[in-house]
């Protein structure tokens, strides 16, 4: 095990910069996802700390040992990959001691550590089968099996749930969140799920085009995003967004679209007029008399909870309740945010206010 | 909801044996066949059957032969011409195939790496393939030849011999340069097949490789070689094939000389046949090919038979 420190790091392909100078201090034992959109560089960085890739600029180093131009075999690290990249004509027990026999292990060391591995991952009953033998979940396993058998100082994941079916990967999040605990071996996951990375992570690294976001643990980027987009990208169904002004007189209040007033906790000072974007989390509205008029466009009951989306000042936004409500399209109702947990952003920067 | 289609008894329809026959699938799928069949019995199994009824006669051009059963079969056993051929036939073979094997998986090695010029370099790679073979013989008729030889003239230049090499004119000179005209005619065949099944090959399987530790010749070892052998099986199998029934090249450098050491089975065949004559037993030298051919192909066959590796399924 080991830390990882990621300063600077820059990537180029041709005169085309992917990555501008991204820095991420990663503790040992931390299980930290890089998490954004498709073409944010997350994939290209972990590349890079595996060695795939050469760092343009900046440098990445695994433990005290800086790596940049340490083959990928010498770093140390097993990478699970999307499409697994298991070797189809070896069975899953040869999968799994591959590296070890590369390294001239002796056959028992090696069936012992591919049979602990294997039980960890109830692998056992399929070390003979190939992987074309095999489903989705279990290649991921044996994927999983190959990178535990080694004993790295990290573990690299490339989105490798992304392959599988929802209910599967709900399942094989929760088996890598537990193998991790076990092992407490520091990992790096990338993944265009915020799901997955808000239940998974000890720290979450948010990309967006080339740049880290924001950084921290999971509730600290709920509670606390820095900007628009890291509030847009966390949460699901994703933050509501209002552009309008903050208006001052004897109490704080956000003015929205058409007028629509909504409340406000305090001001930032002088901010009288002020264009802002006003943020509320669906889960963060309640049905309150005293609330912004809303007509009822589309209700998606999902049984735990029901999902409404609403026209609030011309503007389209959606409510969680966790009640049941009996909503039908057309149907007025008055919501209210919570005004101590909404954001304000700047309507220029999208910096939090 | 108005109306339901009510069941109406379809009164049963009385057309022509021949309209009937037509609306059946089987009578349909044997006529769709009809054609297919018709080439293949008429260019490939009455010319079979013609051969091997042939080699067991002893016609000669213009006449017509008696049946003799095997003894065209007898007379070449003691042939010390035809075991030579059937010598010359093995050796071209092997080591034309061996060779070939070898330049073509290092080119198509080559070719798979991020080359400059990679598409141009591919296309004059296939140029062998593309002269008409008589062409290109008669260029390597022209490289061998005892005076004009340009490899002599080269070598005579840069001081390395003192004399014109005599390749066409002494047995062992004259097979390996058969030998090198037919590797330089098949190498693009392998190559660029190889190229294929090395393209097919996922680059992530390389980058799990590396970092699992390999090396580049443990990577060719553990990866490329094993993901690889089914195309070779084909490849290879194919390779012989063609190599073992050669005919163009030989006859048009060599005639099968000198003293008949280039003599291939097929060359010598169509010698004793055409030129000499005697139909019954250069069919009979044709035949005797045969076993050799059929083992080829039950190699191949076994060989080509799926790995376990390959099949999906379940146990």
């Amino acid at each position: 095990m080991s830390s990882v420190q990621i300063r600077d790091v820059r990537k180029s392909f041709g005169n085309f910069e992917v990555l501008h100078g991204v820095s991420i201090p990663i503790e040992d034992g931390q299980f930290v996802v890089l998490v954004g959109p498709s073409g944010c560089g997350k994939s290209t960085l972990l590349r890079m700390l595996a060695g795939l890739e050469n760092i343009t600029s900046g440098t990445i180093s695994i433990g005290d040992r800086v790596v940049n131009n340490v083959q990928p075999k010498e770093r140390d690290i097993a990478m699970v990959f999307q499409n697994y990249a298991l070797y189809p004509h070896m069975t899953v027990g040869e999968n799994m001691g591959f590296s070890l026999k590369l390294r001239n292990a002796g056959a028992d060391e090696i069936n012992k550590r591919v049979k602990r591995a294997a039980e960890i991952l109830a692998l056992t009953p399929l070390l003979e089968r190939y992987p074309r033998q095999l489903s989705g979940g279990q290649r991921q396993r044996v994927a999983m099996g190959r990178a535990i058998v080694r004993d790295p100082q990290v573990f690299l994941f490339d989105e490798p749930l992304s392959n599988l079916d929802a209910k599967l990967r709900v399942a094989m999040r929760t088996e890598i969140k537990e193998l991790h605990q076990r092992l407490k071996t520091t990992t790096v996951y990338v993944t265009h799920d915020q799901i997955e990375a808000m239940t998974m992570a000890d720290k979450i690294v948010v990309m967006h085009d080339g740049i880290v976001e924001q950084m921290g643990t999971p509730l600290e980027l709920y509670d606390k995003p820095e900007n628009q987009f890291v509030a847009g990208f966390i949460g699901s169904p994703a933050m509501n967004f209002l552009k309008g002004h903050i208006r001052v007189n004897g109490v704080a209040t956000f003015e929205g679209p058409n007028g629509v007033k909504l409340p406000l906790k305090s001001a930032p000072a002088a901010s009288d007029g002020k264009p802002v974007v006003y943020g509320v989390r669906p889960e963060h509205f309640t049905l309150a008399d005293d609330g912004a008029d809303a007509e009822i466009v589309v209700v998606e009951p999902t049984g735990s909870e029901t999902q409404v989306f609403a026209k609030v000042g011309g503007e389209q936004v959606v409510a969680v309740f966790r009640e049941r409500h009996t909503f039908q399209p057309g149907d007025k109702v008055k919501l209210k945010p919570d005004p101590d947990v909404i954001h304000l952003f700047d309507q220029a920067t999208g910096k939090r206010l | 909801m108005a109306v339901m289609a009510e069941p109406v008894a379809v009164p049963e329809r009385r057309g022509s044996l021949w309209s009937r026959a037509f609306e059946s699938r089987n009578f349909l799928g044997a006529m769709f066949m009809v054609p297919a069949i018709a080439i293949l019995v008429l260019f490939l199994a009455y010319p079979l059957a013609l051969g091997l009824w042939l080699g067991m006669t002893d016609t000669k051009i213009g006449g017509v032969g008696r049946f003799i059963g095997f003894g065209n079969f007898v007379s070449l056993a003691k042939d010390s011409v035809f075991w030579l051929s059937v010598f010359n036939t093995i050796f071209y073979t092997v080591a034309a195939s061996i060779v070939k094997f070898a330049i073509g998986l290092y080119l198509a090695l080559l070719l798979n790496e991020r080359l400059p010029f990679k598409s141009m370099i591919r296309a004059i790679v296939l140029l062998p393939f593309v002269v008409p073979t008589v062409l290109s013989a008669i260029a390597f008729w022209w490289i061998y030849d005892s005076q004009f030889s340009i490899i002599s003239w080269v070598l005579i230049k840069a001081g390395l011999i003192t004399r014109y090499i005599d390749f066409l004119g002494d047995p062992w000179n004259a097979r390996w340069s058969v030998v090198a005209a037919n590797i330089w005619r098949g190498v693009p065949f392998v190559a660029i097949t190889l190229l294929a099944g090395l393209q097919t090959i996922s680059p992530s399987l390389y980058e799990a490789a590396n970092l699992d530790g390999a090396t580049n010749l443990q990577r060719f070892r553990h990866i490329t070689l094993p993901m690889l052998s089914p195309i070779i099986a084909v490849v290879m199998t194919f390779s012989v094939l063609m190599t073992f029934t050669d005919f163009q090249l030989i006859y048009t450098i060599t005639r099968g000389g000198p003293i008949n050491a280039t003599h291939l089975m097929a060359t010598l065949s169509f010698q004793r046949a055409i030129t000499g004559g005697n139909l019954g037993e250069g069919a009979a030298i044709s035949n005797a090919m045969i076993p050799f051919l059929v083992a080829a192909i039950l190699l191949s066959f076994f060989g080509l038979q799926r790995s376990r590796w390959q099949q999906g399924g379940r146990d």
